[in-house]
């Protein structure tokens, strides 16, 4: 919750009453939609001020989800790719088998609060369509989730899984027929249904106040983080990574880093995006490496777009990484200089994913691949006694079909 | 030059505004319609700039939207579409209907704020309506656009502030979007819409156009008795293949809306 932290002007402005982070963000929508983002922002504030929706949501999280999720050490993992410490955040762990729930928790206690009995969400990869599922089943709520067909291809076993709890799965046939497309129908849907449906959003964009929920929900990783830390007396560390989409694990890694930037030394912030096929082909996610501002699912930050600016497709293995905008608060943290975002392609991805299982016994999301990849990098930059932090924001199983089909695990 | 859009609401009878795509068919396709609704006696033309990611649009405006990007060599999109409006308006001369650009916000910033603006007025058209792009967020855009009207949607979820709001705001006329949802014909108007376009008009001294989901002269001829405007998109674009077959429609839709049958 905001009301958890300092003042936010004392580190960064932002976001103001219209949602702006610096230039990014907003709530660039259809005037349908308006009313409701107001009264949702309204909603918001009033519950972010009140303990008992706090409580609420806390108890969910231990009692449901098995937070605190653990914060463990990777020695075999830290050895292979030369670095002194590595410590994974271990979202993976949480029930659904994701960071995702940690948010739909909070939104869908939201969605009650104003007393909505019909949730809808997105989904790329499949995890926040599960996690949204399952809070809504938890929580009586009607719930249809919006998802592309290409995802679904290769995301079928969290499709047959949101069917068991019970909500529609809505095929998304137009585009690429992936994450974007999701978010288009679904904002589309929502400004039909607006009246009597609540809209979960599963990532760090969208209009106002979506991203600053979506972060203050996901938080919960880095403050969990650094007093697991501080419990360890970890003195130093020398980088913390989250991989990005639109970037909800990272903002919630991120958030309380920035706002602590003294602690542990000031670790360096790295995001990673993903590359697809490389960022010199047209195969590819990464927003903030190629991309330049523009409007989309109504917000403004980095975009990949055409010159009539068009949203361009994005591509990457990761069905939840293949979005081609980011969330506008970490497009303020680029310009800030807070947090670097590098691209990890499909590749160096499948790469981190194999040498996790074998060296950890941990299956990773190939999502959270991306963040590992970033292990061997950061160790010749920083050296072989660095301690590197990894939100490792997601477990591998729904990604068993596509690791078969790159020829992992064939020997 | 363009004397503005609220030109088309002075006839002393309810206005038909128009809606076709920019390059649909392809960019000559497209000039046709552009003459076949003026032959077709609308009163407000509005040219729909091609997007790929339309959030407002139902499946025939965003089809057409496709075509356009896909069948004109090197794509067409709000430049391309400016050049079009502006070779129709200097063939048609005093003779032209006001015209408006029907553009999300996207193509608008990329291009450059100040620099569409000089490039729209240079063109001779006389307004925007921007959809994603709420009264709130409009500041950037108005400060720079001077001499543009620029026309902001009610909806029926505004409440009255918004609807205030959107009523000072608004240059030209009051854009009423019929229903929640997305364009796109229907084959029932929504029953209170009398009361909303009542509420509507209450809130500005422009006059107050209603579209979303008008798609049949009789739909039509009924929205015409309460609002000073009717606009017809979805049901105009389905024909915009064929001037011909266009420019019937529009003479039936703007009969209806005249009062002449």
């Amino acid at each position: 919750m905001s009301k958890m932290f300092p003042r936010l002007d004392e580190v960064y402005t932002g976001p103001d009453e219209n949602g702006f982070f610096g230039p990014y963000g907003g709530r660039f929508v259809p005037e349908t939609v308006m009313p409701a983002l107001l009264e949702l922002t309204a909603a918001f504030e009033d519950a972010s001020d009140d303990p008992s929706f706090q409580e609420d949501l806390s108890d969910l999280w231990v009692d449901y989800v098995g937070r605190p999720t653990p914060l463990y050490q990777a020695r075999r993992l830290a050895e292979a790719v030369g670095l002194g410490t590595v410590f994974l955040k271990r979202e993976d762990l949480c029930h659904t088998g994701a960071h995702k729930i940690n948010n739909t928790l909070g939104q869908c206690l939201l969605a009650k609060r104003m007393g909505k009995k019909r949730v809808i969400a997105e989904t790329g990869a499949g995890q926040h369509g599960v996690a949204t599922a399952t809070t809504a089943a938890l929580m009586g709520l009607e719930c249809a989730v919006f998802m592309g067909v290409e995802d679904i291809r290769r995301q079928s076993l969290n499709v047959y899984k949101m069917k068991l709890l019970g909500a529609q799965v809505i095929p998304v046939d137009e585009g690429s027929g992936t994450l974007a497309d999701a978010v288009t129908a679904a904002l589309r849907h929502w400004v039909e249904r607006v009246e009597d449906t609540f809209y979960v959003l599963g990532s760090a964009v969208g209009p106002h106040p979506y991203p600053v929920m979506v972060r203050d929900f996901q938080s919960v990783i880095g403050l969990e983080t650094i007093d697991q830390l501080q419990g360890r007396g970890i003195e130093k560390v020398d980088a913390v990574v989250a991989c990005v989409g639109g970037g909800s694990n990272a903002i919630g890694t991120f958030y309380p880093f920035v706002l602590a930037a003294d602690l542990f030394g000031s670790p360096e912030l790295v995001g990673a995006e993903a590359a697809g096929k490389g960022i010199d082909t047209d195969q590819t996610g990464a927003s903030m490496t190629l991309g330049t501002p523009g409007v989309m699912h109504g917000f403004y930050s980095y975009l990949l777009q055409d010159d009539a600016g068009n949203p361009l497709e994005a591509y990457s293995i990761s069905a939840g990484l293949d979005y081609p905008g980011i969330g506008p608060e970490h497009a303020f943290l680029k310009d800030e200089g807070k947090v670097s975002y590098e691209p990890v392609t499909d590749d160096e991805a499948l790469e981190a994913f194999d040498l996790l299982c074998r060296t950890e016994g941990i299956i990773p999301a190939i999502e959270s691949s991306h963040a590992l990849a970033l292990l061997p990098r950061l160790a010749k930059r920083l050296g072989p006694d660095a301690t590197v932090v990894v939100t490792l924001s997601g477990r591998g199983d729904k990604d068993i079909d596509i690791v078969r089909e790159a020829g992992l695990g064939s020997e | 030059m363009s004397d503005g859009l609220r030109g088309a609401f002075i006839h002393g009878r309810p206005a038909l505004v128009a809606y076709v795509m920019a390059g649909y068919p392809d960019r000559a396709g497209s000039l046709d319609a552009l003459r076949a609704l003026v032959d077709g006696g609308a009163d407000l033309i509005e040219l729909g700039v091609p997007y790929a990611d339309p959030l407002a649009d139902g499946p025939v405006i965003r089809e057409a939207a496709d075509v356009a990007r896909s069948a004109n060599p090197g794509g067409f999109g709000l430049a391309e579409t400016i050049d079009l409006a502006a070779e129709f308006l200097a063939e048609m001369g005093e003779g032209a209907p006001p015209l408006a650009l029907m553009t999300y916000l996207n193509p608008l910033m990329r291009m450059g704020l100040p620099r569409v603006a000089e490039a729209i007025r240079s063109a001779g058209i006389g307004g925007v309506i921007v959809p994603d792009l709420p009264p709130d967020m409009a500041p950037m855009w108005l400060t720079v656009s001077s001499g543009i009207d620029t026309v902001f949607l009610a909806a029926p979820t505004s409440t009255p502030e918004r609807l205030s709001k959107v009523g000072e705001m608004s240059r030209g006329f009051v854009y009423c979007v019929s229903t929640t949802g997305v364009t796109g014909e229907r084959t029932e108007l929504p029953n209170e819409l009398a009361t909303l376009v009542g509420r509507v008009k209450a809130s500005t001294t422009l006059p107050v156009a209603v579209g979303f989901g008008v798609s049949t002269p009789e739909q039509a001829a009924i929205v015409a008795r309460s609002a000073d405007g009717v606009v017809v998109g979805s049901a105009l674009v389905r024909r915009q293949h064929d001037a011909g077959e266009l420019r019937a429609l529009c003479r039936e839709l703007a009969d209806a809306v005249h009062g002449v049958v």
